[in-house]
């Protein structure tokens, strides 16, 4: 593996090639926050609360640091005007779904943001697709997944799926930074397990 | 049909249908372009055949359906050959008389030709119409001359010859090198040169190789592409087999819209008679090169037709975007570098490889090149397809070609790309159409649509139906962008209902700095564009609703 040197807010990092820049900075203890990222799953880009500012050339942009790849001499500030500007605003937009998360109150202490900026919306999932991702990625049932697009995009457990599989694992709960999760799971339960059981119960 | 092995055998080929077509037969062209095809062209189509066969004229006069004249405003158009009489709005009624005075007595029916609205002048040849008089057609024109499922008719007109060009007389890199030095951009909404992006995919590493065409055309607005490849599909796969020798690919994907079967069905013709003449699939021409075609439908959904999430879609996933901080000509479809572009994109390659990229280079501006086709709706007299230079100002477009705003109106503003597009006002029409000036402006060009917007219109009530739009059609994954455009509407939407409260303005501009700068894909990062640019030229819109 090549060796990669870079600059994480004025500190030499040593990185390998296929790194994230998210991965060095943790390995060289810089935090960058992040509420969609996890290390046992594939990096997702959803939530963009990671985002930093990389130059490359002289030129400096935005980008999210769980997908962005190491390069040789690339200088990274994980904190500066802008990069907290688009911090509190993303805090703002998920904290009118969650306003109760303690990670969110966290970070919103951290970058000023106002919990009250936006009217509440009913729904308290942020959408970081942990839960989705893990059942995929990990423990390969899909039981839970995205459904419907843009705005109206929601997490479902699938009944059919779910009624059989999740009793004895539940290992997405913990992963989820509001209660939704668990919510979500009671409300799939009452409504649509017991058809989906005396379903397959008919059936046999 | 034997298959064609060489040059040679293709300008037999090529002879021998010409030789068989009297060029001063009379032909009826009918067009059955998407536009046409809502005013129930087929009855049109039936009338004729029934016509020609009660008249016992098989012999004497072709009927060709053919793909879309750009003329939509005024269609069923009928065109009739050699002396080229339009005919506008044409009713199933008229056809006999059509046949029996114009195809067979060389008469003009004084009814059916066009009248102009506002000086009410007529014009009984289609070259006399202002709408195609102030045209430059470099790729539509052929509509008119051919039947989208004949590849005889594309080969009549000089079909693959470029293609032949290409395989057979230059080197891959001098393919790369022409279409580089003709300076054509890309037609789908970016403006990136082709040529450029060619080359990343040819020299990427890894032998697997895609070439895809873009033909999800989901930009509000848009027909221009389905009016290309509908009506000249063998336009654009000759482009394509074209492209993919230079990048070095085997195997192509056409990503087509699920919602017009008439679409995938001349496609789909093209793509089996390519083939059995030998110009799709092994040794193409005798040549040595192999290329294979793959058609995909789209998800229907707009962020679908963004590159990283068509080629999702064409893995089979979910159309949702990924970083493209390594970029698809790299790593695309199943990791493997993939060349995108849009279908008129692809049509432009064959004409610069038989014309040459000095000849191509001639036309346009100094950093647009060539032509664009255009689709006007909105406020206009004529909507429908048109083609002009890049460099025609704005002002011509919609005054020469578009015939100005109905019902005495004054325009107001020209909407350009659809959601992710931009206005300018008035003040503006002597604009040239170019992909950076116009850029400039805060209105680019997107794929070429243009909504003309008269005095009545609300500004704000564009913005709230642009985001509106973009709320249900992007995937929904990144923060700034589903959740910066859900605010951003409701704050449009209180605005335009006269609710507006101190502040808004700056929260809409805050909020389009963050989705801009940190959305994911370019649906998020552009979403604003309209926004801004109507911020930036009817600000008092918005204020006037703020108490
Ligand atoms: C949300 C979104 C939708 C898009 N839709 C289309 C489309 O319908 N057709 C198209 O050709 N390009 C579309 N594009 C642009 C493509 O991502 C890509 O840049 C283009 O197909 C490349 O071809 P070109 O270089 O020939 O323009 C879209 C981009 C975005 C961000
Ligand atoms: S910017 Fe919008 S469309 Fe693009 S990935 Fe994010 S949510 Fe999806
Ligand atoms: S942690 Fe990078 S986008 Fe969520």
């Amino acid at each position: 593996m090549k060796e990669i040197l870079l600059q994480i807010d004025g500190k030499e990092v040593k990185a390998t090639e296929g790194m994230t820049v998210l991965e060095a900075a943790r390995s060289a203890d810089i935090f960058i926050p992040t509420l969609c990222y996890h290390e046992k799953l594939k990096p997702y880009g959803g939530c963009r609360i990671c985002t930093v500012e990389v130059e490359v050339r002289g030129w400096t942009r935005p980008v999210a640091a769980c997908l962005y790849p190491v390069e040789q001499d690339l200088k990274v500030r994980t904190r500066s005007e802008k990069v907290d500007r688009i911090r509190k605003m993303i805090l703002e937009l998920l904290l009118a779904h969650a306003p109760y998360s303690i990670e969110l109150q966290n970070l919103a202490q951290e970058y000023g943001a106002d919990k009250d900026r936006f009217e509440k919306e009913s729904s308290f999932c942020i959408l970081c697709g942990l839960c989705v991702r893990y059942c995929a990625e990990v423990k390969k049932k899909h039981a839970v997944g995205f459904v419907k697009s843009g705005a109206k995009r929601e997490i479902s457990f699938i009944p059919e799926i779910s009624s059989k599989e999740c009793w004895n694992c539940k290992e997405c709960f913990p992963l989820c930074g509001t209660s939704y999760l668990q919510a979500a799971f009671v409300l799939a339960e009452s409504l649509a397990f017991s058809s989906a059981s005396s379903k397959n119960a008919t059936e046999k | 049909m034997p298959r064609i092995d060489s040059a040679a055998e293709l300008e037999e080929l090529r002879k021998g249908i010409l030789s068989k077509r009297d060029p001063n037969k009379p032909y009826i062209a009918i067009c059955a372009g998407m536009g046409c095809h809502g005013l129930s062209n087929d009855r049109i189509i039936t009338a004729f055949e029934e016509e020609v066969k009660k008249q016992d004229l098989k012999k004497k006069v072709d009927i060709r359906a053919t793909g879309c004249h750009g003329f939509c405003e005024k269609g069923p158009i009928v065109v009739i050959y050699p002396e080229q009489i339009c005919y506008v709005e044409v009713m199933p009624g008229d056809v006999p008389e059509i046949v029996s005075q114009t195809v067979l007595g060389k008469k003009v029916i004084d009814r059916l030709i066009y009248t102009d609205p506002n000086t009410g002048e007529k014009a009984a040849h289609q070259s006399e119409i202002p709408f195609y008089k102030n045209q430059m057609q470099h790729l539509i024109n052929n509509n008119t001359k051919i039947d989208p499922k004949s590849i005889d008719d594309y080969l009549a007109i000089g079909g693959y010859s470029a293609l032949s060009k290409a395989l057979l007389e230059m080197s891959p890199e001098q393919v790369l090198e022409e279409i580089k030095k003709s300076n054509l951009r890309g037609r789908g909404g970016g403006g990136f040169p082709a040529g450029k992006k060619w080359e990343t995919a040819r020299n990427a590493p890894g032998e697997e190789k895609y070439v895809i065409v873009n033909s999800h055309e989901g930009e509000l607005g848009a027909f221009m592409d389905r009016a290309i490849f509908m009506g000249n599909p063998h336009s654009v796969l000759e482009g394509l087999i074209i492209g993919a020798y230079a990048i070095g690919s085997h195997q192509g994907f056409i990503y087509t819209r699920h919602d017009t079967p008439q679409l995938k069905n001349n496609i789909d013709i093209a793509l089996a008679k390519a083939e059995e003449y030998g110009l799709l699939g092994e040794n193409i021409l005798g040549s040595g090169f192999n290329f294979n075609v793959e058609v995909h439908f789209d998800i229907g959904i707009f962020v679908s037709g963004e590159s990283s999430a068509l080629m999702k879609s064409i893995e089979g996933k979910n159309p949702e975007p990924r970083a493209k901080y390594i970029r698809t000509s790299v790593r695309g479809i199943w990791e493997k570098p993939s060349n995108l572009n849009n279908v008129e994109t692809w049509a432009n390659v064959p004409l610069i490889i038989n014309k040459g990229s000095e000849w191509y280079a001639s036309i346009g501006t100094e950093r647009s090149k060539g032509t664009k086709l255009i689709s006007l709706s909105g406020n206009i007299v004529n909507t429908g397809v048109a083609e002009v230079p890049f460099g025609t100002t704005i002002r011509e477009i919609i005054y020469d070609i578009g015939g100005g705003i109905p019902n005495g109106k004054k325009l107001k503003a020209v909407h350009f790309g659809g959601p992710m597009g931009g206005s300018i006002p008035e003040s503006y029409l002597d604009t040239p159409l170019d992909f950076d000036e116009l850029a400039e402006l805060g209105a680019p060009i997107g794929a070429g649509s243009m909504l003309v917007l008269d005095e009545d219109t609300n500004m704000v009530d564009v913005i709230r139906f642009f985001l509106d739009f973009l709320s249900n059609e992007s995937c929904g994954k990144c923060v700034p962008c589903r959740e910066g455009i859900r605010q951003m509407l409701k704050i449009v939407t209180n605005i335009s209902e006269g609710n507006g409260r101190e502040g808004d303005i700056q929260l809409l501009e805050e909020i389009s700095e963050v989705a801009a700068a940190a959305s994911l894909c370019a649906l998020g990062k552009t979403a604003s564009d309209p926004l801004l640019s109507t911020l930036r030229y009817f600000r008092d819109e918005y204020e006037a609703n703020i108490k």
